[in-house]
């Protein structure tokens, strides 16, 4: 082996535990030798986006600029971030490895991540648009009583984010030390500095730029990977399944397997295999995808980045198609992997494994298509995609704090001038460093399960509570702030009890969860949306009278734009 | 808003016609994406032996072009919510427009 790597034994996880995919995959792996390739190409970057941070601060002067970028942002521009946001390390590396391993089962579980993306287009974008100016809770809270509604709200973003950022920093920190060669703790402390210059100093401007590049450099580099792979099976798909089943059959040979055996694990990566167990589960999980998209507080703050709802309408548009196209690139990637690195015992150790574990998969690949060079351009894209990411999470967490809680909350609305603008700076700041520490604490943990609790709150409380306020015109700021905080509990409360945080985590005997599903998102939506529903009904106090009274005109405003806050300070 | 416009407005037959026409057409597509989405995760949940059957001699099986399809299908959806958007909605969003600020 002339590269030393230890695995830590988290191979072909991938898929046995759903949503287990997502940071499974990226953690394990030990330091590798310094990669000087990727490191310069990596600094090229970050001194790329150092120069756009600078010129984006002397640009953010408002709170407007600092949240929204001033809403100057084209809808192309906004669907490339959109999707530089959403298109993680994770789903790159996690979703092709999960291809790699399982075949079919990773195409499933990458089509869940898409098909929110038109709900949120036909019920919420342009009324998102419409109603909102800097938070998603401008847009909850839009016709009921600010505090409560709000505190619900920046509730419902921080826990969602503080889950989501965990995950990021962890998978950094394993992921850096294995591309860069770097110290765990450094490479969580570069991760944190260099997202809170950007946020610091250029708001939304610098990450909606960061965000753009990542996406154009990760498109970019995953375009090529499966053109070089499709090239080599002449551009013909059957080819390349046909491939990819033999070396898949005699690896299964290879293990002792008989020939009928081998044959049907060949097979099998062809066909769904053990990731949709029961159908409760499959739906709930389903669920927590479909509608967690629709509910993301970082994805949602986007929308308020363009000037009107029919950019809004188009940056969803442009997000949907780059996302479902990186979703078919990942999975030819995947099926690559099986050909070009399966077979090249460079990339293999003793057991047939990968080096550096099955997450590897596109980075392995992305050297044997295009060399040294390439290799250090994923590996430099990769970590540039993680600071997207995080960029784009701690700005919507400093805008829930700031905006929702500090302005709106505790100076009714009437903050000092430029002391919002500081709060959200402080903010950034705070949450920084606690994402660093937490980042470092959870090193070695089993933090699988914390991508897919996101998008289960997000689910479970936002959404709701977001769709109830916007659509149903009997929806009290009582009915909502209830629901909404039942939806989050149950969802939090009920992860805690299934296998995944149960048994993987706390290390409780496996069958013994008291929650046997996969995704608490069936049980925790549908009571969040009978607690809005029924709390709502019974309630018939002033407030209530006011807040019905107020539909009117908001669905007026939603409708037309009409009276909408021009985002645009200039 | 003041109550003089927001009356104003709901009484445009324009804007009646952009909320029913809207938001029945959002519904409509939406229910088209959860069938679709639904019915694929089921058909695994219950018949997984459906999607590994082979179409050919080859190796390739249904489930490829289905799932494939699924990807296609959300990606078209939306550029067919956006088409009569551009077009229609926007139209009468800027009849609204016109009228209620004249």
């Amino acid at each position: 082996m002339t590269v030393k790597i230890l695995r830590k034994g988290l191979i072909a996880a991938a898929l046995t535990v759903p949503g287990a995919a997502l940071a499974d995959v990226i953690q394990g792996g030990e330091k590798q030798a310094t990669n000087w390739t990727a490191i310069v190409m990596f600094a090229v970057f970050v001194l790329g986006t150092l120069y756009i941070t600078k010129w984006a601060a002397s640009r953010t002067k408002s709170a407007a600029d600092f949240y929204t970028a001033g809403g100057g942002i084209t809808g192309f521009q906004n669907g490339l971030a959109i999707a530089g946001d959403y298109m993680s390390a994770a789903s790159f590396l996690g979703i092709s490895a999960a291809v790699m391993t399982t075949g079919y089962d990773g195409l499933i579980y990458s089509i869940g991540f898409l098909v929110g993306w038109p709900i949120l287009t036909f019920l919420l974008a342009e009324r998102l648009r419409n109603l909102g100016r800097f938070t998603f809770a401008d847009v909850a809270a839009f016709r009921f009583a600010q505090a409560p509604v709000r505190i619900f709200a920046a509730s419902g973003t921080l826990v969602v984010v503080a889950f989501y950022l965990i995950a990021q920093m962890v998978g950094a920190g394993s992921l850096i030390q294995l591309l860069f060669g770097l110290d765990y703790w450094i490479a969580v402390v570069i991760v944190g500095a260099l997202m809170m210059i950007y946020v610091l100093f250029g708001g939304m401007t610098a990450t909606t730029w960061v965000q753009i590049i990542k996406a154009c450099l990760l498109l970019g580099g995953a375009s090529f990977m499966a053109f070089m792979v499709m090239w080599r099976y002449g551009f013909s798909p059957e080819a390349m399944f046909a491939d990819a089943v033999r070396i898949k059959t005699e690896i299964a040979t290879a293990s002792g397997k008989t020939a009928e055996e081998a044959a049907v694990a060949g097979q099998s990566i062809m066909g769904p295999g053990t990731f949709i167990k029961d159908p409760i589960s499959a739906i709930s999980f389903g669920m927590a995808l479909m509608f967690g998209t629709a509910g993301l507080p970082h994805i949602l703050m986007r929308f308020f980045t363009v000037p009107s709802a029919k950019e809004a309408r188009k940056s969803v548009m442009w997000a949907t198609g780059w996302i479902g196209y990186f979703y078919l690139l990942t999975f030819i990637i995947g099926f690559g992997a099986i050909a070009f690195v399966l077979t090249n015992p460079e990339f293999l150790d003793g057991t047939g494994a990968l080096v550096g574990g099955s997450n590897m998969a596109a980075v392995h690949l992305a050297h044997a298509v295009g060399g040294n060079v390439f290799l250090g351009f994923i590996s430099a894209v990769a970590f540039a995609t993680i600071l997207a990411v995080v960029a784009g999470l701690t700005l919507s967490g400093a805008s829930a704090v700031s905006h929702d809680l500090y302005a709106t909350v505790i100076k009714n609305g009437n903050p000092a001038p430029g002391s919002e603008l500081r709060v959200s700076r402080i903010t950034t700041i705070v949450l920084g460093i606690v994402a660093v520490v937490l980042g470092i604490a959870f090193k070695n943990q089993n933090i699988a399960f914390m991508v897919s609790l996101a998008f289960a709150v997000a689910a479970s409380a936002n959404f709701p509570v977001l769709f109830m306020s916007v659509l149903w015109k009997d929806c009290t700021t009582r009915g909502a702030v209830v629901g909404g905080f039942l939806g989050l509990i149950s969802s939090v409360v009920l992860t805690v009890l299934s296998p995944s945080v149960w048994e993987a985590t706390l290390g409780n005997p496996a069958g013994s969860a008291p929650f046997p599903y996969t995704s608490p998102a069936l049980f925790s939506m549908t009571l969040a949306f009978l607690g809005i529903w029924l709390v709502s009904k019974m309630d018939n106090g002033a407030r209530a009278r006011i807040d019905r009274a107020g539909f009117l005109a908001q669905q007026v405003r939603s409708e037309t734009g009409i009276g909408a806050a021009q985002a645009s300070s200039h | 808003m003041e109550e003089e416009l927001v009356e104003r407005i709901v009484r445009d037959p324009n804007y009646q016609a952009l909320k029913e026409r809207r938001t029945r057409y959002g519904w409509v597509l939406t229910i088209a994406m959860l069938v679709v989405y639904y019915g694929y995760v089921l058909l695994i949940a219950f018949d997984k032996e459906l999607l590994a059957a082979r179409i050919g001699s080859g190796v390739m099986t249904w489930g490829i072009p289905l799932g494939f399809g699924v990807i296609i299908f959300t990606i078209i959806i939306t550029g067919i919510y956006l088409r009569r958007a551009n077009s229609e909605f926007d139209d009468l969003s800027e009849k609204i427009r016109r009228e209620a600020l004249k």
